[in-house]
């Protein structure tokens, strides 16, 4: 008996070190806690049932068709894609400015310029909102589409403004001189050397920039006239009035218009690392 | 000369942009603030009046005298004690999990911080709308709880300052774990092994190196989960019910049914106020501190 027993190897008990104890089932009960929400939205915007929201009453697209169908609905969402794109467009090339400003040697003021770059971020979205409505009615803006896609473009700003100012941070100066060298005028080196090499840059910051403006509820809330409005608060209205089953399936669509284009630039940012 | 040329026209487009669709719009929120309220909503323009901050803190009686009111009050302090405590409770959970993550193999770690972001990118208001399905009466924790024999009543969770602070929490989980994943990932991990080779065990490692180390991650995750917490809207507007009010919600009153600009834009400017102190509290601290590395 004494004589068979095994002695265990010495060695891979150095391996352990790197695993804190409980730190493993803490995470796992957090990733659990992130998605069961998720998980639990989208499987009931496949029940077929009614009244109840919380059992599955057996598979059904029924709350897609009916989405589909509803054409204030409808009429939301197009509007909300008309604003992400056109905020994500101005903004990024607002950023893309900004950032190669930003990017070359230090200068006087730019602590300030940057702060105020990212001032979007810091400022509450509910003192946001608010402000910009007081400015949009007492200059007299009419609230509407045009209005939310203003707003929608000072947010985007910084959030493409990030992602390009990384990636110009990590490019060769070397590179610009080269072209100069060979007699590139500064546009052309533009063109030719910095663009295809920070584009990965500028396609992640537009993707955050239209992920942020579709996602947004609290601006869009505030500055939206009662004609227009964007799909997120025609969401929260219809929440706030109680909850129906087609809320489940559109909210999914939602989620995953972000989790398509955030997989996209995952994978993207993977491939240019 | 050229090249100030080159770059005040490459900054003029964000200058401009943000100077005149947020600072600008900061600056006259703070005016409505002082402003007199009309007596149809709007505002009276050239009537400057304090009766804006006098109403948070006094109210008139019937003969017009003023009394305290401690009801706004209430209010910010419900905002102030939700946002810290989201803010410990993603700290105990998020800084476990961004332990974790930060020692597994590399190419592992992107997997994991990329599905921790997923429900951050997500719409806030279907992350929050989510909790109705689970935390209703009726709903599927009810469901399973009732399905299991642990309850036969409803678990009246929804509506109570308890699900607006599950709605935060998770919310801003992810605003905790990435700037410690991010203080951790680039620690240097010889230290670590110095402590271990000195005879420390994994909790004295952590206590007397790890955290220290960190420390300015676990700040800069408290400021990114409590500022927001603190101005949050949709959690509270769709969790909380009309009991747990928060101060998102007072100020939308105020542009809503009460109609009562100058009082909201003097609530809001006050929330700008906390959010700028507490942020300039930070960058005091760290200035000098932070290029160390």
């Amino acid at each position: 008996m004494n004589g068979s027993t095994l002695v265990p190897p010495v060695a891979p008990q150095r391996l352990d070190l790197w695993r804190f104890p409980l730190t493993r089932s803490v995470a796992i009960a957090a990733f659990v806690y992130l998605y069961v929400p998720i998980v639990a939205l989208v499987v009931l915007s496949f029940s077929a049932g009614d009244s109840s929201l919380a059992r599955w009453e057996g598979f059904s697209v029924r709350w897609y068709i009916e989405v589909f169908n509803n054409s204030d609905m409808l009429r939301a969402m197009r509007n909300s894609l008309i604003v992400a794109s056109a905020a994500t467009v101005a903004g990024t090339v607002i950023a893309t400015m900004g950032a190669l400003a930003t990017s070359g040697p230090r200068f006087r003021l730019q602590t300030a310029i940057e702060a105020m770059i990212a001032l979007p971020l810091i400022v509450p979205d509910i003192v946001a909102g608010i402000a910009i409505l007081l400015f949009f009615v007492l200059v007299g803006v009419p609230l509407g589409i045009f209005s939310i896609m203003l707003a929608h473009t000072v947010f985007a700003i910084p959030f493409a403004y990030l992602p390009i100012r990384a990636r110009l941070a990590g490019l060769d100066p070397a590179l610009a001189e080269a072209a100069a060298d060979l007699y590139a005028t500064p546009s052309r080196s533009f063109r030719r050397i910095v663009l295809p090499l920070i584009w990965p840059g500028i396609a992640a910051g537009a993707m955050l920039a239209f992920i942020s403006s579709l996602g947004d509820v609290v601006i869009s809330y505030f500055v939206s006239g009662p004609g227009a409005t964007t799909l997120p608060v025609y969401v929260f209205g219809m929440v706030r009035m109680g909850v129906t089953p087609a809320v489940n399936a559109i909210s999914t669509l939602l989620m995953l218009a972000s989790v398509a284009i955030l997989t996209v630039s995952y994978l993207l940012g993977r491939r240019f690392q | 000369m050229m090249a100030v040329l080159r770059r005040v026209g490459l900054l003029a487009p964000s200058m401009v942009t943000i100077g005149v669709l947020l600072i600008v719009p900061l600056g006259l929120m703070a005016v409505v603030s002082t402003l007199e309220r009309g007596s149809t909503g709007g505002v009276v323009w050239g009537r400057h009046t304090a009766d804006a901050y006098v109403q948070f803190l006094f109210e008139r009686d019937l003969l017009g005298r003023l009394v305290v009111n401690t009801d706004y009050l209430h209010i910010f302090g419900r905002s102030f004690a939700l946002a810290a405590i989201t803010t410990v409770v993603t700290l105990i959970v998020g800084y476990p999990m961004a332990l974790w993550i930060a020692f597994q193999p590399p190419r592992r770690r992107m997997l994991l911080i990329f599905i921790v972001t997923v429900p951050f990118w997500t719409n806030i208001l279907v992350r929050n709308y989510a909790w109705i399905l689970l935390l209703r009466n009726d709903g599927v924790i009810d469901w399973m709880l009732i399905k299991l024999g642990l309850t036969s009543h409803p678990i009246d969770v929804l509506y109570t300052p308890f699900a607006t602070g599950i709605g935060l929490t998770y919310s801003f989980l992810p605003y905790m774990v990435l700037p410690i994943y991010v203080s951790l990932e680039k620690l240097d991990r010889r230290l670590i092994e110095a402590a271990f080779d000195l005879g420390a065990d994994h909790w004295r490692a952590f206590r007397r190196v790890i955290l220290p180390l960190s420390l300015p991650g676990v700040i800069g995750g408290a400021i990114l989960v409590f500022i927001p917490g603190l101005g949050a809207f949709i959690s509270p507007e769709l969790l909380g019910g009309g009991k747990s009010m928060m101060i998102g919600s007072l100020i939308q009153q105020q542009f809503g049914q009460s109609r009562n600009w100058p009082f909201g834009a003097a609530l809001a400017f006050v929330l700008l106020v906390l959010v700028l102190l507490a942020l300039s509290a930070h960058t005091a601290r760290y200035r000098g501190h932070g290029v160390r590395r």
